[in-house]
């Protein structure tokens, strides 16, 4: 497992206040306390104490940011590509475009395959969200949303119903129904309210929970029921792009990546901020985990994609070429992990090779901007969503 | 009410546009007098225009300075183009980099997409009334109704406007004619790539802005500074492994799943996307009879694997029931349901996991440690969804490094192991392939899935509720 979240208390009397609240695990002149998150803030928030002084506070701040990154070199003892050397390299690749999915009357912005390996949701600029069976190209679902730029999109695990949300700030479950003529907004349900956009939402392992982020800088988790807000989780200066959900079944983190160039890991029961990578030069597009839930990657804008280590705790890759100079948008694993498929901005898609670092493959296609590669459920094949209003399934 | 506070959207900064300094840099480099595109002096029209490159020179320049193929090299330059860097001298509006003699100039630094700078609806205006003064008529279609529409919503300051085409006009005729049409292409190539002609896009289009300006300096506050060293402490006190281990771990898993990746190696019988022949998800559906030997396989690579598919799970059951032991499994599933259920089942959930798995002389009695016990009792006084966290992840762990093992070496898993079909691979000749595509099966709706799965779990749950022994007896005593 990449955490040991599951050892700390993360519900129970907060050691201040006393209250059973979820608890964030800290340390107070280096000693593990757990506090409640109000007594975490109002610690932050308070006056100076005799001794300190803004100054010494930013030098004792500066000097812990260093103190960090030696602890973090100290068990760096190999590199990825070292470790890799005895791995066979990758034959060539023949990826060809299988099926093309055109409907959408404008940009696609976001994608999601459904647990039955065939159905797509997919959501674009005009506000029409269309679900397809992507193996036969039929439409089976549109919903149209009441705002334009839909940018997150999500589709159930039991396959029932659909999660959208964009510049409407909030995020809407849409039940499916076997009826193709009822109108699914009828049934619409408002779960996440956000004050600003939703960049990317997803459901967590039922239909009862969503995981939102948007771009007022927050992530939250919502009871799908009720619309209840459960956690929710602060700490990105800037709006947050992009989230994934880990996949281990012992471990209750997720990843969020935004325009501060973090990517944070979150603990999604105590909304704790638990670790933070802050080595991309722009803003992250696109964080993904990597099958085995102990690493994960994200895509930015400068044109890198980078492969950061949870239990090792830093970045360990990075796949960037000179001749890529446009931004990745978005990136996804492929069912061993040794394969990353990124979406770019300059309407390609690039096949890195994951332990080798290197590029096996660039694919051509699409005439405008990829802005969403998803990798089918069971591996077999990966979909691309494009501003050419497009949909393509490559295999 | 003006365009801008439409495309706004309410948001400010603009964004998103990192790209542009690696691009600068690429194009000063290609408009070096040495090293840089071949350029020359072209005649165009009665004007002879200096520094004219052909687009395969361009092309073979990207080619050979960053080492890529001439695919790549197209797509690089094709989005040079788009980007306003360059623009084309011919067929002025299609903004690709043809790989012929196509002639194409730089375009001057004032007219770069700049990070910072938007243009301005006010200097579309000025430029689009400075052509009809020029030469009335001279405005394509889309242009005469952006310069209608623009009349409308800018009438207030139509004035200035018209004065400032005006004295453009004047400035310009001054100039020399050559100097005139080089400005006057420069121009039109910017306002090509800002303002795109109809069924076209532009480059520049990258979406909405952001909310808030990641440049914008934060304020050091003391909560600012507090913020990081609480976060910071946390961090260094985290415990880590070397990276030889985690990486080696990386690297096992690859190993480990190579010939289950259907990109690495081929799928059996064949991979529907490819030959339209679904028979692939048909012998590997979530409750078939008999599964097929890679997914026996895949359920040996680890607990998690195994319990993630449902037929793999409920042959882990078949194991359990002959093991009698049933209850751990099921009180780890009773606890995921109750981690992802809806807010208003938490009570109710927890009530009966207590009475079935944790009270003291429970049906399902569960054998954790004292610890943990006392933890989960404990936190079921007020119970939210992780209150079983630590009892579920004891139970799991007890199972993966226990039974998960004695599982794989018990006759019920190999008895699946032999039972396990391995399908020939398909061999489709063309004809073949084609009468596939054209009768692809639309499968089962996962509506239907999902209901039949729920039906079953509810008869599974009914039957495997504890035995009332007063109504057994009962019964018998009825009979009787």
């Amino acid at each position: 497992m990449c955490d040991q979240t599951f050892l700390a208390a993360t519900f129970g009397p907060c050691d201040n206040c006393s209250a059973n609240r979820p608890l964030m695990n800290i340390y107070l002149k280096n000693e593990p306390i757990n506090y409640c998150s109000l007594c975490v803030e109002l610690m932050a928030c308070q006056g100076l104490a005799p001794g300190e002084t803004l100054a010494s506070l930013k030098t004792e701040s500066e000097n812990l940011k260093v103190k960090l990154e030696e602890e973090r070199a100290k068990l760096h003892d190999v590199e990825l590509h070292q470790v890799a050397e005895k791995v066979e390299a990758l034959g060539q690749f023949v990826m060809k475009t299988r099926r093309t999915l055109k409907g959408h009357g404008n940009k696609v912005l976001c994608t999601d395959w459904c647990r039955d390996k065939r159905r797509i949701v997919s959501s674009s600029q005009d506000g029409k969200v269309i679900v397809w069976d992507a193996y036969t190209t039929n439409k089976e679902h549109a919903v149209t949303m009441p705002c334009t730029w839909v940018m997150a999109c999500a589709y159930a695990p039991s396959g029932c119903a659909i999660a959208c949300g964009g510049l409407d700030n909030k995020c809407s479950v849409y039940p499916l129904s076997l009826d193709k003529n009822e109108n699914l907004a009828a049934k619409k349900k408002s779960v996440a309210m956000h004050t600003n956009y939703l960049s990317a939402c997803s459901f967590t392992n039922s239909d009862m929970q969503i995981l939102t982020s948007s771009g007022d800088g927050t992530c939250a988790l919502w009871d799908v029921e009720s619309g209840q807000l459960l956690q929710s989780f602060h700490g990105h200066t800037a709006d947050v792009l992009t989230l994934d959900l880990g996949p281990s079944e012992t471990s209750n983190i997720f990843i969020s990546g935004g325009c501060d160039k973090k990517a944070n890991v979150w603990d999604m029961r105590s909304g704790q901020n638990i670790q933070s990578f802050e080595t991309h030069d722009s803003d992250i597009n696109a964080v993904k985990f990597y099958p085995s839930g102990d690493a994960f990657a994200s895509g930015s804008d400068d044109a890198t994609c980078r492969l950061f280590d949870l239990r090792a705790d830093r970045e360990v890759a990075i796949y960037s070429k000179e001749s890529i100079i446009f931004g990745a948008s978005s990136v996804d694993f492929s069912l061993s992990g040794r394969l990353l498929f990124a979406g770019y901005n300059d309407y390609t898609i690039n096949v890195w090779d994951v332990l080798k670092g290197t590029r096996v493959a660039i694919l051509f296609g699409h005439e405008n901007r990829v802005s969403t590669v998803r990798v089918s459920p069971d591996g077999t094949a990966f979909c691309s969503g494009s501003w050419d209003n497009t949909l393509r399934i490559w295999a | 009410m003006t365009i801008r506070t439409l495309r706004d959207h309410g948001q400010h900064y603009r964004p998103r546009m990192a790209c542009l300094n690696k691009a600068e840099a690429l194009v000063v480099e290609m408009q070096d007098q040495k090293n840089g595109v071949k350029a020359s002096e072209q005649k165009l029209n009665v004007t002879t225009i200096p520094h004219v490159m052909s687009g395969q020179d361009i092309l073979a320049w990207i080619a050979n300075h960053m080492k890529v193929d001439t695919q790549e090299a197209q797509v690089i330059g094709t989005m040079l183009v788009a980007y306003g860097y360059i623009y084309p001298l011919q067929d002025h509006k299609k903004l690709v980099l043809k790989p012929d003699g196509s002639l194409y100039r730089f375009q001057t630094p004032y007219f770069w997409p700049k990070q910072k700078w938007k243009p301005e609806d006010t200097d579309y205006a000025i430029y689009l009334a400075k052509r009809n003064i020029r030469k009335k008529g001279a405005l394509d279609v889309y242009e005469q109704e952006e310069y209608n529409k623009l009349h409308k919503w800018m009438n207030h300051k139509w004035d200035f406007i018209v004065m400032q085409a005006k004295e453009q006009y004047k400035a310009g005729k001054e100039r020399k004619k050559a100097d005139r049409v080089v400005l006057d292409c420069q121009e039109r190539a910017y306002w090509i790539v800002n303002r795109p002609p109809p069924r076209t896009h532009s480059a520049l289009d990258y979406g909405i802005d952001r909310l808030i300006d990641p440049n914008a300096d934060e304020k050091k506050t003391l909560d600012y500074y507090r913020r990081i060293i609480i976060f910071t402490q946390q961090a260094i006190m985290r415990s880590r492994v070397k990276s030889s281990v985690s990486l080696g771990a990386i690297v096992k898993y690859v190993t480990t799943f190579k010939n289950h990746d259907p990109f690495l190696a081929p799928c059996l019988p064949s991979n529907p996307w490819q030959t339209d022949d679904d028979t692939y998800w048909e012998l590997n559906m979530r409750n078939v009879e008999v599964p097929t030997k890679m997914r026996v396989e895949r359920w040996s690579f680890s607990f998690f694997e195994l319990l993630s598919d449902p037929r793999g799970r409920a042959d882990f059951k078949v194991f359990l029931k002959k093991e009698f032991s049933g209850e751990n499994l099921a009180f780890w599933e009773a606890a995921e349901e109750m981690k992802w259920g809806t807010a208003a089942s938490m009570s109710e959930k927890a009530e009966n996991i207590f009475k079935t798995f944790l009270a003291p002389g429970a049906p399902r009695w569960i054998n954790i440690d004292g610890r943990t016990m006392g933890l989960t009792v404990k936190g079921l006084e007020h119970p939210h969804r992780y209150v079983l966290d630590a009892a579920q992840t004891h139970i799991f762990m007890l199972m993966k490094k226990d039974t998960f093992y004695r599982y794989l070496k018990s006759p019920v898993y190999k008895d699946i192991q032999k039972k396990a079909i391995s399908p020939a691979p398909h061999n489709f000749s063309d004809a073949q392939l084609e009468q596939n595509a054209k009768n692809r099966k639309p499968g089962i709706d996962p509506i239907i899935i999902w209901q039949q799965e729920e039906e079953e779990k509810a008869k599974a749950a009914a039957a495997a509720g504890p035995i009332d022994i007063k109504k057994l007896m009962q019964n018998k005593l009825d009979r009787k």
